[in-house]
């Protein structure tokens, strides 16, 4: 008693504490900050992040920018992508995003698989296990920034594949490999909290600049990855109506309530089924005692005629004698007077 | 109809079997295709559809019509409508086949179907609404092998056996209407991660209750829909008892259902208006929504009341018929048509023909050995030497 008693209350608090909670990243981990600004659409952290990751070539070389030309998205060869997007109106230089895994501070992702594939490094990188991974793609379902790609052709050894961080080369003390090639100095590598400073540094140095915000601070619960940009966000192909809940959270009210139903159904079923029994129980009794109770009067009620038929019987029997003795009376009285006279 | 063939001595080739072995062939020539080439040689997948039909219809629509099982074993055996207790053994035998047949459509879902049991054996995601659903289905579908056993049993003579297993018969049926309540709703609650997928008038926190209540709906029309085709096909298997209850089966469900889906239906008014979602309701999607709402809740809870109370049993099969197409729909729009509505319609998914293909065989699969068991186990009767079965 006691024991459940501690038991509830522990995780009664902790669902109070995962309400309040706000989660900021593992300290001091790491991040990388894009500045839209200052990104030329040269295709260098495409072929650094290809060298890196040992990857496939591509189908065309990285430094033919035709492929500019359509929006391409991450896919099982490819951990990033940078994009070019119409400039519009008033500002002239076109404008490039890259793609790539965001490294979510509390991931989708990893609250999304069963087997734990995923896990969020304290360097700040979301790591990917394939060894475990069933291939369910719940994943990719998850993720809002439909980042995991699948590798579709293959029959019985499919994983997983996205950008990691580079976290193998960040463990070495190496940078990532888009940040290490990039001419331009649009990919700032280094501690998350002192990469917002830098933005925030940046944007107000250049209010005309820069949109006052700093992309991935606080979606979906804040992403290693930052972006500024002197267009509004959705401009650059990047969804802003993705709020600031982490992605654990949407489905912990949900979870929470498994217990919940596999301690009281239990409970109330067995209470319907004791009360559906009792009033079989009930119905059974009731139908004996009516039949009982009907066999009673049938039984009073012959009695009664009966004990009727033989007080009758009694009552002409003693009427009858006392007719006998009276007839006898008066015959011995008229013998009497006949006697006399 | 294959036996009678061999007892007559007339050809095997009758046109149910016919169909089903092409039907069977092409779906093996396809899961050669897939466990050869992957999913991308028989699938539309891709890396922003990451979920198609085999989860849709195979897993979401399959585990919501084996709902009957735990829905009528409960209304015998734990509310005491013993008037009913014929239904129970064709609901079980279908809940079972259901559930073991979306467990095979899985193996051919996911990339590595061998490490299914990882989740429980080698690291468990417990923060994954997916474990879950994986845990609570593969316990469920114990227990609903066990609560099937009794009638294999009576058919292999193995009293002692069979007289252990029903003595479980209470705890069997609370286990699985908990077991049941958690997955099918966590089956909604999968989605509840993916708010910036699903359209707003899908998307509700209140998705798990949803997708449970509907999932009480799918079982009470399953029953009544099987039990349908069970007397069009194979009534010369049934007995007296259950000819007789068959009409009550009918009518008692049919009220039932009635009920639920107008509670479903106030639940989904509550959901818009939670969500403040009225607005919405005059887009392409609001009219797809409300076609949902009106033509395949609101229509079935009125005609499912008008079939019971004029005693017409042909107006309530027919509702169960739309009532089921109606728990497609749902199950269709949250996980593949209002799911992604966000996306150009050159990235959407559609099915490729060999997806359905396999959907097919496997509804193929479910039918023939349900009518394999029905021909030969005490589904549809009482066997004559086992009158205590309660």
């Amino acid at each position: 008693m006691g024991a459940a008693a501690g038991l509830s209350t522990a995780y009664g608090s902790s669902v109070h504490a995962a309400a309040n909670k706000y989660f900021k990243g593992y300290p001091d981990s790491l991040g990388i900050l894009f500045d839209s600004m200052l990104c030329i659409g040269c295709r260098k952290c495409e072929a650094g992040c290809n060298k890196v990751n040992g990857l496939p070539p591509p189908d065309q070389p990285f430094d033919d920018l035709t492929v500019l030309n359509k929006k391409r998205r991450t896919d099982t060869r490819t951990f990033t992508v940078v994009n070019r997007y119409d400039p519009p109106q008033g500002i002239p230089p076109p404008l490039f995003r890259k793609i790539q895994c965001n490294h979510c501070l509390e991931p989708a992702c990893a609250s999304a698989c069963f087997v734990k594939a995923f896990t969020k490094t304290k360097q700040g990188s979301v790591v990917y296990d394939a060894s475990v991974c069933v291939g369910c793609r719940y994943c990719m379902i998850a993720c809002p920034f439909e980042i995991p790609t699948y590798e579709y052709d293959k029959a019985l050894t499919p994983r997983i594949r996205k950008c990691t961080m580079c976290h193998p080369r960040v463990v070495e003390g190496k940078l990532p490999g888009c940040v290490e090639i990039c001419p331009n100095e649009a990919l700032s590598f280094g501690k998350r909290k002192d990469l917002i400073k830098i933005a925030r540094e940046r944007i107000r140095k250049y209010p005309d600049r820069y949109v006052d915000h700093i992309y991935g601070e606080h979606e979906m619960g804040g992403t290693s990855w930052l972006y500024l940009s002197g267009v509004p966000f959705n401009a650059l192909g990047m969804r802003e109506d993705l709020g600031v809940t982490p992605a654990p959270e949407l489905t912990a009210g949900a979870l929470s309530v498994v217990p919940m139903v596999a301690g009281l159904w239990p409970v109330l079923l067995t209470g319907l089924y004791a009360v559906s029994k009792r009033k079989e129980k009930i119905a059974k009794l009731e139908q004996q005692q009516a039949v009982a109770s009907t066999l009673e009067k049938a039984n009073s009620e012959a009695e009664a005629k009966l004990s009727k038929a033989l007080a009758n019987a009694q009552k002409e029997k003693d009427a009858a004698i006392k007719r006998e003795i009276k007839k006898a009376l008066e015959e011995a009285k008229q013998t009497q007077e006949t006697e006399d006279s | 109809m294959s036996e009678k063939a061999a007892e007559t001595g007339k050809s095997f080739f009758t046109p149910f079997n016919v169909v089903a072995g092409i039907i069977i062939i092409i779906g093996l020539i396809i899961t050669v295709l897939r466990f050869t080439g992957g999913l991308a040689s028989v699938t539309n997948l891709s890396d922003v559809n990451p979920w198609g039909i085999w989860i849709g219809f195979d897993l979401l629509v399959g585990v919501a019509l084996a709902a009957g099982g735990f829905v009528t074993s409960a209304a015998v055996y734990l509310f005491g409508m013993k008037k009913y207790h014929s239904a129970v053994r064709p609901a079980i035998l279908t809940g079972f086949l259901g559930y073991a047949l979306v467990v095979l459509a899985l193996h051919y879902d996911v990339g590595r179907p061998w490490r299914l049991p990882y989740p429980f054996l080698v690291q468990q995601g417990t923060t994954s609404v997916l474990f879950e659903v994986a845990g609570c289905v593969a316990l469920y579908l114990t227990v609903l092998f066990i609560e099937f056993s009794p009638a294999a049993l009576e058919w292999l003579g193995l009293r002692k056996a069979r007289r252990m297993v029903v003595k479980l018969t209470l705890l069997l049926t609370i286990f699985g209407v908990v077991l049941s309540t958690l997955h099918q709703s966590s089956l909604g609650a999968l989605f509840l991660i993916a708010p910036s997928k699903l359209h707003p008038l899908w998307y509700s926190t209140y998705l798990p209750v949803y997708f449970f209540i509907t999932s009480i709906i799918a079982g009470l029309s399953m029953v009544i829909f099987e039990s349908t085709l069970s007397y069009r096909y194979l009534s010369h298997k049934m007995d007296e008892a259950h000819l007789k209850e068959k009409n009550d089966v009918t009518l008692g469900f049919g009220k039932a259902a009635s009920y639920v889906l107008a509670g479903y239906f106030a639940i989904k008014v509550v959901g818009i208006s939670t969500g403040n979602h009225w607005h919405l309701l005059g887009t392409s999607y609001g009219l797809w929504f409300l076609l949902e709402l009106f033509g395949f809740v609101a229509l079935p809870c009125f005609l499912y009341a008008v079939g019971v109370r004029d005693k017409n049993l042909k107006l309530i099969k027919w509702t169960a018929v739309l009532a089921i197409l109606g728990i497609i729909l749902n199950r269709f729009n949250v996980c593949l048509i209002a799911f992604n509505w966000h996306l150009p319609s050159s990235e959407r998914y559609f099915p490729h023909w060999m997806e359905i293909g396999i959907s097919i065989f496997i509804v193929t699969l479910g039918v023939i050995f349900f009518k394999f068991i029905v021909t030969r186990m005490p589904i549809l009767y009482q066997h004559p030497e086992y009158s205590d079965s309660h």
